[in-house]
């Protein structure tokens, strides 16, 4: 078991290098830079803020274009050559900086580090994210059990038919309305704002309604296969109560997809919802996802990426790790 | 399903389909909203699309039904000229994810092995992405350089007016290249099923081509699965994209779709004055029509595929 950890952990670091790698280099050779304005920076501004933020790489320029004279080459290719320099450069000294844990400065936020962006707003995303998990896991198995059980009855008509009312209502639909229903016409919620635990359960409830009804479908189809097998029927001929036989001898078995789709979903959560965060105007980290793009805050990215493969990664192997512990027959090490 | 028993060009077609009235009343809705897009905005009054100082007017105010938003544009109107660039960018994008997935999930099902592995691995790893990354960057990587190029190409020309629409066709095109994964398994899945059966065997046996068993044994019988998930593709899409625009990273404004409609709506939600009509009409419209297509593609899947309606 421990082998099988350490090993998945090691390709953790694999999986995070690979996709800092892509990051990098997508923002890097899309066109725009993070110190583009309307109206052009004079060249020696220009410059200074480049190296303040480690992104001259006039070495790695200067390198390339005298390994390209001393081949022989055409000004075009030296030049092209110099630029694959300069950038190779700039990657790998972030990737040192990276392996000391330094994220770097956010280029646009100039005097703030990514460290210190993430370490403010990481909290509140994974407070928000883990109460909406919570709220979606919980009642979203509860529900699907209970439609499954009671199959074809009005109950389950209701279920499944508001479940897929509940995944058709986008958040920034759900969202303001909940705000004006229980938080301007009723005032029992806040409108906004972090101010408390109290303060994130109208937002968790929101951001896990459509997940609820996702998983309510996933666990009903699950249970209905998983009740059609020999050892419910042999369970219900010992004459157990049927609460037993739904809840105790099907949902274990019935539960397997629901893990696996949980994995995901808590990484998902866990990094912050854009829509949720900004309708309810909470300082989590979802924001910085988009903002970073388009800022083409390269580093700020970066850490918000790492965030979520970090987690995504981290989710799935728990996910492993709790299916071999559900299900006897399957062995990962 | 038993090889011996199936020896048939197209497997378990459906003579006449039998769809339950929520399938059936969810069509005759989308066919509704769809009419009300192409001829709604022309038949209310002239003007009512146009700026007007009447801004804010409560539904049903001087001939307004749905009343007035900040600009004094008619909701109404509005309403249903954002389900025509709605509707469309999910058509579309859900037709283009159709060819990717479709085409991606028979190459990976037909050839099978480690070719079939890694293209499924590669699915994986693309489902594990943030998908917003992949079409930010490719919305910005792509539409300065398209917009230049027409404007270079058909400068003295009427083609120049195509510069307008770059921005919704990268964004089709964007959101189309995100979700075709879950059609590239499905199909991927049943060409495994079918390429076993006898009548593949006996095509190829006889001396077919693989392009033509294909064609004419293989795409037939995934018609059907094929229909099911574009209808369910089509809400996914139009999420998406209502998404984007929520977030004003979408179409452009004077090409407003609902979901630019709900972030307007969103934004005149507060405490002091809540001018909830903004907010709930375009949201109503909205869901219902993504429920009627749910409804829709569930329907169908189970009329399509009687072993699923057990479960």
């Amino acid at each position: 078991m421990l082998a099988f950890i350490v090993r998945r952990l090691i390709g953790l670091v694999v999986v995070l290098w690979a996709v800092v790698t892509f990051t990098f280099l997508l923002i890097r050779i899309t066109p725009g830079g993070p110190f583009d304005r309307e109206r052009k920076l004079p060249a020696s501004i220009e410059q200074e803020l480049l190296k303040r933020h480690k992104l001259d790489g006039t070495e790695g320029r200067a390198w390339g274009i005298r390994v390209g004279a001393e081949f022989g080459l055409k000004e075009g290719l030296r030049i092209a050559l110099g630029n694959a320099g300069s950038l190779g450069q700039q990657y790998f000294s972030y990737l040192g900086d990276l392996l000391h844990g330094d994220l770097r400065l956010s280029t646009k936020y100039r005097d703030r580090s990514v460290n210190e962006i993430l370490a403010e707003t990481l909290p509140v995303s994974m407070l928000l994210g883990g109460l909406a998990f919570l709220v979606a896991s919980t009642v979203g198995v509860w529900l699907g059990c209970y439609a499954a059980s009671h199959r074809d009855g009005w109950g389950d008509h209701a279920a499944m038919f508001s479940a897929i009312g509940a995944i058709s209502v986008p958040t920034f639909v759900t969202g303001p309305l909940a705000i004006l229903l229980v938080a301007i016409l009723l005032p029992i919620f806040p409108v906004g704002g972090l101010n408390g635990l109290w303060s994130l359960i109208l937002p968790a409830l929101v951001l896990a309604s459509p997940y609820v009804a996702y998983i309510a479908r996933l666990t009903r189809t699950s249970m209905l296969e998983t009740l059609g097998q020999d050892f419910i029927r042999t369970a219900r001929a010992k004459g157990l109560p049927e609460r037993e036989v739904v809840y105790k001898h099907a949902l274990k078995v019935a539960i397997l997809p629901v893990v696996s789709f949980l994995g995901p979903l808590a990484a998902n959560l866990l990094t912050g919802s854009i829509v949720v965060e900004a309708v309810f105007n909470l300082p989590g980290m979802g924001g910085f996802f988009v903002n970073s793009i388009l800022n083409r805050d390269g580093f700020l990215l970066g850490g918000v990426v790492i965030v979520y493969c970090a987690f995504l990664v981290l989710m799935n192997l728990v996910v492993d790790v709790a299916y071999t512990l559900l299900d006897r027959r399957i062995r990962l090490f | 399903m038993d090889a011996a028993t199936a020896p048939a060009l197209v497997l378990d077609a459906p003579p006449s389909l039998r769809l339950s009235v929520v399938t059936k009343a969810s069509l005759v809705y989308l066919l509704l909203v769809a009419l009300g897009a192409i001829f709604v905005p022309s038949l209310l009054p002239e003007g009512f699309g146009q700026p007007s100082p009447q801004q804010y007017l409560p539904p049903g105010a001087e001939g307004h039904l749905l009343g007035t938003d900040l600009n004094g544009r008619d909701l109404l109107y509005r309403v249903f000229t954002g389900a025509r660039i709605s509707l469309l960018v999910g058509l579309a994008g859900a037709l283009i994810a159709l060819f990717v997935g479709t085409g991606y999930g028979i190459l990976a099902g037909y050839v099978g092995g480690r070719t079939d592995d890694w293209m499924m691995r590669g699915v994986d790893v693309l489902y594990a992405v943030p998908r917003l990354i992949f079409i930010l960057l490719l919305v910005y990587a792509v539409e300065q350089p398209l917009r230049a190029w027409l404007f270079a190409t058909f400068r003295d020309t009427a083609l120049v007016g195509l510069a307008q629409y770059t921005k919704i066709v990268i964004l089709i095109f964007s959101l189309g290249l995100i979700e075709w994964l879950t059609m590239a398994r499905i199909v991927r899945g049943q060409v495994l099923a079918l390429k076993s059966l006898q009548f593949v065997s006996a095509a190829r046996s006889l001396g077919q081509t693989n392009w033509k068993i294909i064609t004419r044994h293989l795409l037939p019988n995934l018609a059907g699965i094929i229909t099911v998930y574009l209808t369910l593709t089509i809400p996914a899409v139009m999420l998406d994209e209502s998404f984007m625009s929520f977030l004003g990273l979408g179409v452009d404004a004077s090409q407003a779709s609902w979901g630019t409609l709900l972030a307007d709506g969103a934004n005149v939600i507060n405490p002091v004055k809540s001018y909830w009509w903004l907010l709930l009409f375009p949201g109503l419209l909205m869901s219902t029509t993504l429920l009627a297509l749910n409804f829709l593609g569930d329907g169908l899947r189970d009329a399509l595929d009687p072993r699923r309606r057990e479960r």
